[in-house]
């Protein structure tokens, strides 16, 4: 039985209510990484033509050169220097972690500094529930995915041009955004200690990165080059993810132990870099 | 002890070294007070906030924010607080409106209502046909506004700002008061630093004037001026050469005397009275102004120099 009283009006729009502080802070806890790494996207995405620029046509730019121009001078002068496959079977995966490890140096230097000094990006965050490490995470995050989106793409470049004839090739773009963070992480802890830019980031790029893809096995074997400078070749994440990326896309032979160390090397120089990064960001914006 | 305190500090001490940029501040703030620290660059006001903020740990003392401890609950703190921080940094390479939007995601807000509630905020800090620019393309007051909106996005019944109208023209000073008055009126706590008399006069219920990270004096505007200075006062210049040397020959006119570099000040309950006895001495300043008695005034009391160096 309805009476007037009980008749049914239409509601109004309820006003906003923000939920109370305590749900804020309780999610922030749980998912506070992934609400920075939103951020970074969200700003990523203002450069986006340029990104998909430098995923698509530079790995076509390089492939083309290297497959087409040079590769017809190197095969037709033996292959066997190479493993018995391509040339550029044998570059693919070295221009695949090459190009992690130059976004790393990028992504993970002057962000940073602008994070901490320039634009004090990171300073809005810190007032909100999130904390200092979940900061340093969220940045992480968000640059493994574009490692990731970046290195897929250069996979299937790659693939196009016949430089991964085996059937677990794919693996090598999980080893290019590993080698970039296990590259970029310990820049990352470093970057995070810097205080003033006096122009450190330009000389890591030319006495660090540069070395690092020249004399990594990028473009011939580690093993031609003169004992005395192949350490920068063992202590190199190019080297390492080069060589087990070759293990993947073409079947390149190797002992399993040597396997094992290129990803022990990877996972190790990745997770100090992190400790460190998560320590000094902890430290910088404790104060 | 006010029970119903949203803030409350016991003896707050910060050191960096061995200086002591907080040395044993106390206070609290009931709901709804807009509740100041005024002093000058460097006087612990900055750090003091940064505690209550949650985002720098006390060396010594008590704290509480809603009856929670900022450096064991940290993000429980800091959901209940909006913060305008000294410098903007509000992120450049990301629209208006976006600012607020991720700014909310922090929170663990959702889009349904974040959208909407950045298109309120917007017009609230009347940026609404700004919402589609760039961040750089704002000028000073409007990114002080927008900062001010991106503190609001989680509606904190808290607001913490740090000198909020430090380096904005009066115009923009203006709108931003008024923007902050009526937050006041919807009941928001406020605590603001500043070394802007005019502003803490403007804006704040109750203050404490903090320097070389002590508190010098506590109350409101109007109690502090009765307490510290006289009603009126008198400015006289006499040309700088001459300012430093005239202060014997004004003894004795109104209560008290403060010679500056730039003008004498004679501190009466009435002013014409005491220019008219000075004039009587034979002494002619080139400007004579008689005002009101400000905080400005109970700070050089209180310390010996001016707010504003």
């Amino acid at each position: 039985m309805t009476s007037g009283t009980d008749k049914q009006f239409p509601t109004a729009v309820p006003a906003l209510r923000a939920h109370p502080p305590s749900v804020s802070a309780a999610r922030a806890r749980r998912w506070g990484a992934f609400f920075y790494a939103e951020q970074v996207l969200r700003v990523m995405r203002g450069y986006s033509w340029s990104f998909i620029m430098y995923s698509i046509a530079q790995p076509a730019a390089y492939l083309f050169a290297m497959g087409v121009g040079l590769a017809t001078l190197v095969d037709a002068n033996g292959a066997a220097a190479f493993g018995g496959v391509t040339y550029l079977q044998f570059i693919a995966p070295a221009l695949i972690v090459s190009a992690a490890v130059m976004t790393a140096s990028g992504e993970f230097s002057y962000p940073i500094m602008d994070g901490f000094k320039w634009r004090r990006v990171f300073y809005g965050p810190h007032a909100s529930p999130l904390v200092p490490q979940q900061i340093a995470a969220g940045h992480v995050l968000a640059v493994t995915l574009k490692f990731l989106i970046q290195s897929v793409a250069y996979f299937v470049i790659v693939a196009l041009f016949g430089g991964s004839p085996g059937a677990w090739g794919w693996i090598s773009a999980l080893v290019a955004t590993l080698a970039g963070l296990s590259f970029g992480l310990p820049l990352m802890a470093y970057a995070s200690s810097i205080t003033k830019d006096s122009g450190q980031f330009a000389l890591v790029q030319r006495f660090i990165v540069v070395p690092l893809f020249l004399f990594s096995g990028t473009f011939f074997p580690l093993d031609s080059l003169p004992v005395a400078v192949r350490w920068i070749g063992w202590i190199s994440p190019v080297w390492h993810g080069t060589e087990l990326g070759r293990v993947f896309t073409y079947g390149m032979e190797e002992n399993p132990v040597l396997t094992i160390v290129h990803v022990a090397y990877l996972l190790g120089a990745a997770a100090a870099g992190w400790i460190l990064t998560r320590r000094q960001f902890v430290k910088r914006m404790g104060q | 002890m006010n029970p119903d305190a949203v803030i409350r500090a016991e003896q707050l001490r910060k050191h960096y070294g061995d200086v002591a940029a907080v040395d044993g501040i106390s206070f609290e703030v009931p709901p709804g007070e807009s509740f100041g620290l005024l002093g000058p660059n460097g006087a612990g006001k900055s750090t003091t906030m940064k505690m209550i903020g949650g985002v720098s740990q006390r060396s010594s003392g008590k704290l509480s924010i809603m009856g929670l401890d900022p450096d064991v609950n940290g993000p429980e703190v800091r959901a209940h607080l909006g913060v305008v921080p000294q410098q903007d940094n509000l992120d450049e390479e990301l629209k208006v409106r976006e600012n607020l939007i991720v700014y909310g995601r922090y929170f663990g807000l959702p889009l349904s209502y974040l959208r909407p509630k950045a298109d309120e905020l917007l017009e609230f800090a009347q940026l609404t046909d700004k919402a589609k620019s760039r961040v750089d393309a704002l000028s000073g007051g409007m990114k002080r506004r927008l900062t001010i909106a991106r503190s609001l996005i989680n509606e904190p019944k808290i607001l913490l700002l740090d000198e909020p109208t430090t380096g904005l023209d009066p115009q923009a000073r203006h709108i931003l008061w008024d923007r902050l008055f009526r937050l006041k009126e919807q009941g928001v706590t406020l605590i603001l630093t500043t070394h802007y008399m005019d502003e803490a006069e403007q804006l704040c219920d109750r203050l404490i004037v903090v320097d070389k990270g002590r508190i010098m004096a506590e109350g409101s505007p109007a109690s502090l001026i009765r307490e510290h200075s006289t009603r009126e006062v008198l400015e006289l210049r006499f040309g700088s050469e001459r300012n430093a040397t005239i202060g014997a020959e004004l003894q004795g006119v109104g209560e008290r005397l403060e010679t500056l570099p730039d003008r004498v000040l004679i501190y009466a309950d009435d002013g014409e009275t005491a220019l008219e006895q000075v004039s009587a001495r034979g002494l002619h300043p080139l400007t004579s102004l008689v005002r009101r008695s400000s905080l400005e005034d109970v700070f050089l009391r209180l310390t010996g120099r001016s707010l504003v160096d």
